[in-house]
């Protein structure tokens, strides 16, 4: 059973992970863990999560302007989500992923979907991107 | 929308300005795809964040910058870094950390930017004039250049802040062009007693709310005094831009776009009206908080670095120390402030009084609070939403006097009659 939806690419790649839902935009500068890949703002209702390997999902981006840093940091290290789904596109995340392209040559998808398929979206689904931004929504495995 | 380069654009793309600049324009250009700009214009200036170390992969990239023989090209500031070069035994991590995040500076200096190392770049001599095209990074400078300056920057990051500020070239996107500068939420403040409103504690409760609710709109606020002190937008700014996304706000009869409500919102009508009354920012100053009052640690002043008209405040305030012994009672300011102080004989007056006058960093990005845990009390917005984060300690958010207080007795102190 799976639900397929296109997206505007931000910064292109494909990337696969469960979905990670944050009910609240995250500030990564002081509120994520690069080393760990942890939620770290107190006043996150996700705090103590992980990100790594997941498909980050929230409705935008937030905070200081050093979350791009905070996010090559990530990548560099690992910790980093599988992509990053947004729901008003972020120059800074994407900033992130683009620059992690051009110095580590990994990619991290930063994509923008429409309010209608992010309202579908669960925490734990798996989701597949492609590099064209089509995105695969599946709830087993 | 498709991007039209210019011939130099393509040129920088092309390598023909070195390796840094060709770089440089290929993350421009990615950018301008993601903010949907048909073209880059010229900027007049440029202030970096990228200067703060957060990792090796920061260094790689100035690294691989330098050696690819990047120069900036327009004049460019530097922000914060993570050592006190004047004071560097304040830092309490690692000689291993130290050493990375003193090189990660010197590489920023070395490509021609100007080592002000300061937040709060706008209070030096030479700042923006309005409607100047300028690529900042630094949420609160960001802020404070847009509103009160009126010159036209989006929030750049780090990394895309030299990237523009060696191809002297940005997206002409957002908050570059007039129509995207219009303001779409109208606060009001409603029954908020003159006398809070000329407290300085108000400002940035109120932006802190103003951020958390307006997110990524721009607010319009209507309501605020005359005679209302950049110190205050500056304080109002930083807590929009750290509860939220606020990268411009208009202040009716204050800030340079807003005239009247009328050109704040550019002739058209709100999308939303809030009004703001005592309860809501109750509301706020409790958010700000993340402790009871009780005892405190630290008292940390100067997010944004400090001014001198700060410390003219809190020089007479100063009576009530020395710090109780086991409170570090800390301010964060950039050089010219410092010589200024040295100048006037106040930084005598405040290091007898026990303070802790911090440059070039402050202490929610560099470890210079020694406490491990306990309460840290702050007057600044953006030190109350990010040192929980970032240093581990809870944190009370009061009045500068209050602070002063607190930091006498060790634990919290309040002044009952300001939010009623």
């Amino acid at each position: 059973m799976g639900n397929a939806f296109k997206s505007r690419v931000l910064v292109e790649g494909s990337g696969r992970g469960r979905a990670l839902v944050l009910t609240e935009p995250l500030s990564l500068w002081g509120g994520l863990d690069p080393q760990t890949g942890e939620i770290i703002d107190r006043r996150h209702p996700q705090r103590g999560k992980t990100v790594t390997g997941r498909a980050l999902i929230m409705t935008a981006g937030k905070g200081s302007s050093s979350a791009s840093s905070i996010l090559l940091e990530a990548i560099r290290a690992g910790t980093a989500p599988a992509a990053i789904l947004l729901m008003e596109a972020d120059a800074i995340l994407a900033l992130g992923a683009a620059v992690a392209r051009e110095m580590y040559a990994k990619a991290l998808p930063v994509v923008v979907i429409d309010a209608d398929d992010y309202a579908t979206l669960r925490d734990d689904q798996m989701i597949d991107i492609s590099e064209d931004g089509t995105i695969t929504v599946s709830d087993g495995e | 929308m498709s991007l039209t380069l210019s011939a130099r654009d393509e040129a920088m793309l092309a390598g023909q300005a070195g390796e840094a600049a060709r770089m440089a324009m290929r993350i421009l250009v990615t950018m301008a795809r993601v903010t949907d700009a048909t073209h880059l214009l010229d900027i007049s200036s440029a202030h970096i964040d990228g200067c703060l170390y957060h990792g090796q992969s920061g260094l790689e990239f100035a690294e691989r910058l330098l050696e690819g023989g990047a120069r900036v090209s327009v004049p460019t500031t530097l922000n914060v870094g993570a050592i006190d070069l004047l004071h560097p035994e304040y830092f309490q991590g690692s000689e291993d950390q130290a050493q990375r995040a003193r090189r990660l500076m010197q590489l920023y200096e070395a490509m021609g930017c100007r080592a002000v190392w300061t937040c709060a770049p706008y209070q030096n001599a030479q700042r923006p004039s309005f409607g100047a095209q300028i690529a900042w990074a630094e949420s609160n400078a960001i802020v404070f250049a847009n509103s009160v300056l009126g010159a036209r920057t989006n929030r750049y990051g780090d990394f895309l802040d030299i990237c523009a500020a060696i191809t002297g070239r940005a997206p002409a996107a957002g908050l570059h062009l007039s129509e995207n500068r219009r303001g779409q939420l109208l606060f009001r403040l409603r029954d908020i007693p003159e006398r809070l409103k000329r407290e300085d504690v108000f400002y940035p409760v109120l932006g802190y709310l103003v951020g958390a609710r307006s997110f990524l709109k721009i607010p319009v606020i209507d309501g605020l005094p005359m005679g209302v002190t950049e110190d205050q937008l500056k304080a109002l700014g930083a807590a929009a831009a750290s509860s939220g996304a606020t990268a411009l706000f208009h202040a009716v009869g204050v800030t340079p776009e807003a005239e009247t409500a009328e050109a704040a919102f550019q002739n058209t009508q709100p999308e939303k009206i809030i009004d703001v009354a005592m309860d809501d920012l109750r509301d706020a100053l409790k958010k700000l908080s993340t402790a009871p009052d009780g005892d405190i640690r630290v008292v940390a002043l100067g997010s944004p670095h400090f001014s001198i008209e700060e410390f003219s405040r809190l020089m007479p305030l100063i009576k009530y120390l020395p710090a109780h012994k086991d409170v570090e009672f800390i301010v964060c300011t950039n050089r010219q402030v410092f010589s200024e102080l040295q100048k006037r004989g106040w930084l005598d007056d405040l290091e007898r009084a026990g303070a802790q006058i911090v440059v070039d960093t402050c202490v929610v990005v560099s470890p210079i609070v020694r406490a491990p845990s306990g309460v840290l009390m702050t007057n600044s917005g953006k030190f109350a939403h990010y040192a929980p984060g970032n240093t581990g300690l809870e944190v009370v958010f009061g009045s500068l006097e209050e602070c002063v207080r607190s930091a006498a007795l060790g634990r919290v102190w309040r002044d009952e009659i300001l939010w009623h």
